[in-house]
């Protein structure tokens, strides 16, 4: 029993349970899930979707972070996404057309990999602190995707581009098997390879992963140059649902959810061991926030002050040092007890 | 060194008999636990007021971990402490300072980005008006820096400072508390012989003070020059304790190595020297005029396979630089390396690894040990690397090279999973020769690899490289203890001023004091 309850995830998942409970007691039927055209409808199968994007970038995230660094750019290449992608669309002759909607993801992606690259030259080959590294590109990144789109919003109709979001595959959202097939694929090439290993080694102590002949510069410049790919991903799958390339609001604080996704999953901001599991849940439960947040009737005005208290008490409850505390009150009264 | 005669200690027997009756530190039957090791089991020690005590043991004996559950650091799982008759249960270091009880740790712990004086007064800075009060902390700290004997800035940053210097800063650090107890753990390990009398000197003065202090080192030589009292623990449990006056060395080192006989201790293979090269032999690495500003003046060398080169000179002599040269850990800026007569790139560790070059920090714990993660990883990591992430090693594969080795080398516990962070030095450092080993090297470079390890460790690694020379393995061991490049070495190269001053064969006709000349002098004809 005290095992379970010890486990790093027991209380993330706690978290998430509690909120799936609080929602279904408002409403009994939420959870339920009818089919429909064959396709799958319900407020699972929406959280799944929303998730998408937001789990992309905290995957990124998790990797940046356990070597010992950070990416504050992944909103700004969302936008940057979206605007290449819905400008390249509509400027084609055909916005309809399958080649279209797969030309504009290519370019896409390979841009935001470009810039997910550029952060990682500057951090991995040039020494620059990655906080600081990537705010240059946080900062620039939506003037870019300002002067692609030509300070317009884009609208553009392409039935293909806009599958992305709202499409569906064997019953799924084309987002949700898209984003948890990327979140599979990467979860195996981490384990299976020993790219998780070397990762967590460069991130607990650089310089004796350095002495021990791993080369720690290529693996920091690759984490960094996924995740802007993965970032751009993400940024298609906004742009989809909205076909509209908004440069200011596409992906905004998204970098700020992904990093909190990333922490309420265990994974600590000192870099080293890192958990891609609990990536997922975090990034579930701050999807599943908003869900309850609408079910609740919780009024907009306090909604961010109720996200905050669920993610303090999530945090709170991970921190191994209030458990040495508790633990530690626990045995002082049972010394006193004793002494006594 | 360990067949001495027991050293009379007149000093130590008339102080144990003025002792008072009550120790000022008590503590019973302490029990902790790690995940995967029980560190100490049922563990009594006490520490009387005026005295000092030390505390001996082979690595993973739980030296550490007996301090650090007095300091509150690791929660003990039963037992009690008191202090001066109270029973008392620290939260964590600073609540032990608070009451008295100062630590410098074996590994120093200061901030290298700050001052020395605030290195110094942190936690007790002067205040005036909210604010710090600058000028008086460094006034402050510069009293202290004095009764050290040591006359540096007190405003200049602490990274500046060498390995010693910052270690008796942490020790002026530990006695701004007026401290009624001072633990020393291992503080000696990384000071040269002037520096250790200094704080010898320093420590004496203390005790007649009436400060009890709690002394670990692995040096014999200083247990008996110091201590009046010593307490000897063994894989986590009490063995003895004795006045040093009544413990002679030879008995000491058998209570601290279990199932080891008198005649095994310290005993290592006498290596068949100079013989091992033949006359026709090709060297394996040839450097010729290599050297980098500020570390190592040009220099030549040559290593052949299956001998071992030793490298004698004082802390900040070189020669770790010159081994980091060689495994491309710092560029060199001039000169070349030949590998097999052909010329070599060795500008980074990759490279060399690539090589088949190994090279074992003196910084064990900044560059060699990977905390968090376990055993098995950490042996795995060199023969990963080399392959890259590719190409992991396969699960069956990697279980048998580190059963092999963890075997092989004795490390304790034989438990692949632990944490390499738990482990105790000695044993972490058996787990960095592995992770070596384990790329089969053809040279290994061994800067200072049995610095802070118990005889029994020692012993274990030195006849280790007598094998791996034998084997035709190339080795050069650097160690600041002469003895052990006598005994090792075919050939010794002296270090002096980052210069190469000579390079001397090893024969009946080199010995200590002659090393120690040539390290002085720098001259190699005298």
């Amino acid at each position: 029993m005290t095992r379970i309850y010890k486990h790093r995830l027991f209380w993330p998942l706690v978290a998430l349970a509690a909120l799936l409970l609080a929602c279904s007691i408002k409403r009994p039927d939420i959870l339920g899930i009818t089919v429909l055209d064959g396709h799958l409808f319900g407020a699972p199968i929406d959280i799944l979707r929303n998730s998408a994007p937001l789990l992309l970038v905290a995957l990124g995230m998790t990797l940046v972070i356990a070597t010992r660094g950070i990416d504050l750019s992944v909103g700004a290449t969302v936008a940057i996404a979206g605007a290449v992608a819905l400008t390249f669309i509509a400027s084609s002759d055909q916005p309809g057309s399958l080649g279209t909607a797969l030309g504009a993801i290519f370019v896409a992606v390979g841009l935001c990999f470009l810039l997910g690259c550029f952060n990682g030259l500057l951090v991995a080959k040039f020494g620059i602190q990655p906080i600081i590294a990537t705010l240059i590109l946080m900062t620039a990144g939506r003037g870019m995707a300002m002067l692609i789109t030509n300070g317009q919003i884009t609208t553009v109709t392409s039935a293909p581009f806009s599958s992305l979001a709202s499409g569906f595959l064997m019953g799924l959202p084309v987002a949700a098997i898209i984003a948890y097939g990327v979140y599979l694929v990467v979860s195996i090439l981490v384990r299976r390879t020993a790219l998780g290993m070397l990762l967590e080694s460069v991130g607990i102590n650089p310089e004796a992963s350095r002495l021990a002949g791993v080369k720690s510069k290529t693996l920091v410049f690759t984490v960094y140059a996924l995740c802007g790919l993965l970032a751009g991903l993400a940024g298609l799958i906004f742009a989809s649902n909205t076909m509209a390339a908004d440069a200011n609001n596409a992906g905004l604080f998204i970098e700020l959810d992904a990093i909190l996704a990333v922490v309420i999953g265990g994974t600590s901001l000192a870099g080293g061991k890192f958990n891609l599991s609990g990536t997922l849940i975090g990034v579930l439960i701050i999807t599943t926030l908003s869900l309850t947040v609408t079910v609740l009737g919780v009024s907009p005005l306090v909604t961010s002050l109720f996200k905050a208290i669920v993610v303090i008490a999530v945090t709170l409850m991970m921190s191994t040092r209030l458990r040495t505390m508790l633990a530690g009150l626990r045995e002082r009264r049972r010394f006193q007890e004793v002494s006594a | 060194m360990i067949a001495s005669t027991p050293q009379q200690r007149p000093t130590a027997a008339t102080e144990a008999e003025h002792q008072p009756t009550s120790p000022i530190v008590q503590m019973s039957g302490i029990t902790v636990e790690f995940p995967g090791v029980k560190a100490l089991e049922n563990v009594d020690f006490r520490l009387f007021p005026g005295e000092v005590h030390a505390l001996m043991g082979e690595n993973g004996a739980g030296k550490s971990t007996l301090i650090k559950a007095l300091t509150g650091v690791n929660q003990i799982a039963s037992g009690s402490i008191t202090v001066n008759a109270t029973p008392i249960r620290f939260s964590g270091p600073a609540d032990a300072r608070e009451n008295g009880i100062s630590t410098v740790y074996q590994e120093v712990n200061l901030c290298t980005n700050l001052t020395v004086a605030e290195n110094i007064m942190l936690g007790s800075e002067p205040r005036r008006f909210g604010g710090l009060d600058w000028r008086s902390m460094r006034r402050q700290a510069a009293v202290f820096l004095k009764r050290m004997g040591l006359n540096i800035d007190p405003g200049s940053s602490l990274g500046s400072h060498s390995l010693a210097v910052q270690q008796l800063v942490a020790i002026s650090r530990a006695m701004v508390v007026d401290a009624k107890v001072l633990i020393l753990d291992e503080p000696t390990s990384s000071l040269d012989t002037d520096e250790v009398e200094q704080l010898f000197a320093v420590m004496r003065q203390l005790r007649e003070d009436g400060v009890a202090i709690l002394f670990v080192s692995h040096f014999l030589d200083q247990i008996y020059a110091i201590s009046d009292r010593i307490t000897i623990l063994r894989n986590g449990a009490l063995v003895e304790e004795r006045l040093t006056g009544e413990l002679p060395q030879r008995e000491l080192v058998s209570l601290m190595i279990a199932g080891t006989s008198d005649a095994t201790v310290g005993q290592v293979i006498e290596r068949n020297v100079v013989s091992a090269r033949k006359s026709d032999a090709k060297p394996l690495l040839q450097a010729v005029g290599l050297g980098r500003k500020g570390a190592v003046q040009p220099f030549d060398l040559e290593l052949y396979p299956g001998e071992v080169i030793g490298m004698a000179g004082l802390l900040g002599s070189g020669r770790t630089e010159l081994a980091r040269l060689l495994y491309g850990a710092d560029k060199a800026d001039e000169g070349s390396i030949q590998l097999h007569g052909v010329q070599a790139k060795l500008r980074t560790p990759r490279q060399a690894l690539g090589h088949k070059i190994a090279y074992t920090s003196e910084d064990r714990k900044g560059e060699g040990v990977i905390g968090d993660l376990s055993v098995a990883e950490n042996i795995i990591l060199g023969l990963q690397a080399a392959r890259g992430w590719t190409r992991p090693l396969p699960a069956t594969k990697a279980a048998q090279v580190v059963d092999a080795y963890i075997k092989a080398l004795g490390v304790r516990p034989a438990n692949p999973q632990a944490l390499l962070k738990n482990l105790s030095g000695g044993n972490q450092q058996k787990v960095l020769l592995a992770r070596w080993l384990a790329t089969a090297p053809k040279l290994l470079l061994l800067d200072e690899p049995t610095r802070g390890i118990d005889i029994g460790a020692k012993t274990e690694i030195m006849n280790l490289v007598s094998e791996l020379a034998e084997q035709g393995m190339s080795v050069v061991f650097i160690s600041a203890e002469l003895e052990e490049v006598l005994r090792l070495s075919d050939r010794i190269v002296v270090m002096r001023d980052h210069t190469k001053v000579a390079e001397i064969p090893s024969s009946q006709d080199v010995d200590v004091p002659r090393l120690i000349e040539i390290i002085a002098t720098g001259e190699e004809n005298t």
